[in-house]
């Protein structure tokens, strides 16, 4: 007798739930913000026209759809600041995610070559930082990053600088935010395929003469590629739209998008735009956001 | 599982500890400098609880904790049974209609920018005419965590013997009472992992909760952001303690540290540690 097919229909009944739940509060919002993206900016509550009323009847939907225009997205295409925003985001996401990689990788191999009774507490202690508040970390930056903060006292102490570096509000101190908040996000998935691979594998490169070196690079390294893909677009998707990091640790004078989607929406109330801009950063996430998706199906599903 | 004997080189050792140090380091002196008693962040002067007195004093910061603390339980709680339900549905049933569309909708919101979310569920309930506050914050939290239940309990059913199941309708159960007597308790520490994950995430979040959040009902994320200068360009400091860096801010930290399941989280990363045994083919 086939379990599994008898499970199956009570399992689809499952779905019925979370399924409206999904399809109410995170597909059709989006339509929302197509919408609203391409509506006219208006001094009224809500602040955009036209504003659809089925109430008014068929003329009435008729006219607001004629009303809808493309040109918030021809705005956010010749002015210079969105461009910048976007370019600067992706900018960011592909350095941050390499800093990320380059730094992740020695920490997961390390890791997948403890021996058994501490990998646990290795484990466990890539983990722990996840128990605190994020803003709390970020916060710990600021606290050691300003200007009379520890690191400046430190670097004076050492005589390494005559006077105190400014650290916050640059780049260098937002990429160190970036890279510290999600570090784990790619330590932990490189861990998962370093520490499945089969030893055999580094024995069998040995006695066919291959250096240690050699095996990493000829072994290893492809076979941990699934892992890196899932570490990189785990780190690169947020990145792209983030916002808190940079806002709280970047200067103000070039923007992510993340940011100028928040200032248009917050300080300008300029929803259409704003809802624009959304769009767009959706867009261009779509591929990774494909990858990741398909990636993550297979893996929770592909042997199930 | 067979493991590698091989001997940790100086490299490996070096950037274990280099990495555990880097991400240590920071939290370490945040929470030290939390019991100062000077004002400025920077001089030390002496142990004291101070700023934890000063924020159990202060009638706004507790109660933007206790609005935390109410969503956090609420999204955490209806999360978790949609987030369980959708990783039945996933694991157990092969195929069904949308099946593609579903899976989707459930992993995109784990990467997905805040930024986004945020504005497009403000925008539903902007158009519903929805009255913003504790339960629009409650359903945009309920929707991103659910997400990440959904992962957790969906890691551990598809790492589960099925036979077990089999066994049970074997023995005369039919499905949906060997899914309550043999599944159910099996999982159990995974829907807890997930609503424990739920409630720390909702706890912290602060993009999503600013755009859903409505006068008057701020969470304790948004209200210690605002209180910093940059965030949201506001200059709302009444008191110099919410300067940049304040100690008190460390007061959520351990609010926050309610543990996220420290066995569990990795597998909302990827669902194939090495302990998770596979399951015997069927």
């Amino acid at each position: 007798m086939n379990g599994r097919r008898i499970f199956t229909r009570p399992a689809r009944l499952a779905a019925i739930a979370p399924y409206l739940w999904m399809v109410l509060f995170f597909l059709v919002p989006f339509g929302f913000v197509l919408k609203i993206s391409l509506s006219q900016t208006a001094i009224a509550q809500p602040p955009y026209l036209p504003v659809f009323d089925p109430a008014q009847g068929l003329a009435a939907i008729k006219a607001a759809l004629a009303a809808l225009s493309l040109d918030n997205f021809r705005l956010l295409v010749s002015d210079n600041l969105y461009l910048f925003s976007y370019l600067r985001s992706l900018v960011v996401a592909v350095v941050s995610t390499s800093i990320l990689l380059v730094i992740g990788y020695p920490i997961a191999y390390g890791m997948a070559r403890l021996p058994q009774r501490w990998l646990a507490v290795a484990m466990m202690l890539v983990i722990v930082p996840f128990w605190t508040s994020f803003l709390i970390r970020i916060y710990a930056w600021i606290n050691i990053l300003q200007h009379d903060g520890l690191l400046n006292k430190i670097l004076l102490g050492l005589h390494l600088v005559a006077t105190p570096v400014v650290w916050l509000s640059t780049d260098s101190a937002m990429y160190l935010g970036i890279v510290y908040s999600y570090l784990p996000f790619m330590i932990l998935p490189l861990y998962a395929t370093l520490a499945k691979m089969e030893p055999a594998l580094l024995e069998a490169a040995s006695d066919l003469g291959a250096s240690p070196r050699q095996a990493f690079w000829l072994v290893t390294f492809p076979l941990s590629l699934p892992g890196v893909a899932a570490g990189v677009l785990l780190c690169f998707i947020p990145i792209v739209g983030e916002f808190v990091i940079p806002d709280l640790l970047a200067g103000s004078n070039s923007l992510m998008i993340g940011q100028t989607l928040w200032l248009e929406f917050f300080t300008n109330k300029d929803w259409p735009v704003a809802s624009a801009a959304a769009v767009v950063l959706l867009v261009l996430l779509v591929a990774p956001l494909l990858l990741y998706e398909r990636l993550q199906r297979r893996q929770l599903e592909g042997n199930g | 599982m067979a493991r590698a004997q091989t001997s940790l080189s100086p490299f490996n050792i070096a950037a274990l500890a280099l990495g555990l140090a880097f991400l240590y380091l920071p939290i370490v002196i945040l929470v030290i400098y939390s019991f100062n008693a000077s004002r400025l962040v920077t001089v030390w002067g002496g142990w004291s609880l101070r700023w934890y007195t000063e924020f159990f004093n202060d009638r706004a910061m507790l109660e933007a904790a206790w609005m935390s603390f109410r969503v956090a339980a609420a999204s955490a709680t209806i999360a978790t049974l949609l987030g369980t339900l959708a990783a039945v549905a996933l694991s157990r049933a092969e195929r069904f209609k949308g099946r593609t569309l579903f899976s989707g909708m459930l992993y995109a919101p784990l990467v997905m920018p805040e930024v986004i979310t945020g504005l497009s569920l403000l925008l539903l309930f902007v158009a519903l005419n929805a009255e913003r506050g504790f339960w629009t914050v409650t359903i945009a939290h309920t929707t991103l965590t659910m997400c990440f239940v959904a992962v957790v309990v969906q890691s551990r059913l598809g790492a589960l013997d099925r036979s077990l199941e089999e066994a049970a309708m074997d023995l005369g159960c039919d499905p949906a009472r060997a899914f309550v007597a043999v599944t159910l308790p099996l999982i159990i520490p995974a829907i807890a992992a997930g609503w424990m994950l739920a409630f720390t995430l909702s706890l912290d979040d602060v993009v999503i909760a600013s755009f859903t959040t409505g006068p008057g009902s701020a969470t304790l994320p948004i209200r210690c952001s605002v209180a910093t200068p940059s965030l949201r360009g506001a200059k709302r400091r009444s008191n110099p303690a919410f300067a940049l860096g304040s100690p008190k801010l460390d007061c959520f930290a351990s609010l926050a540290m309610t543990g996220r399941d420290c066995c569990h989280f990795p597998l909302t990363i990827s669902p194939h540690l090495p302990s998770g045994r596979r399951p015997c083919s069927a």
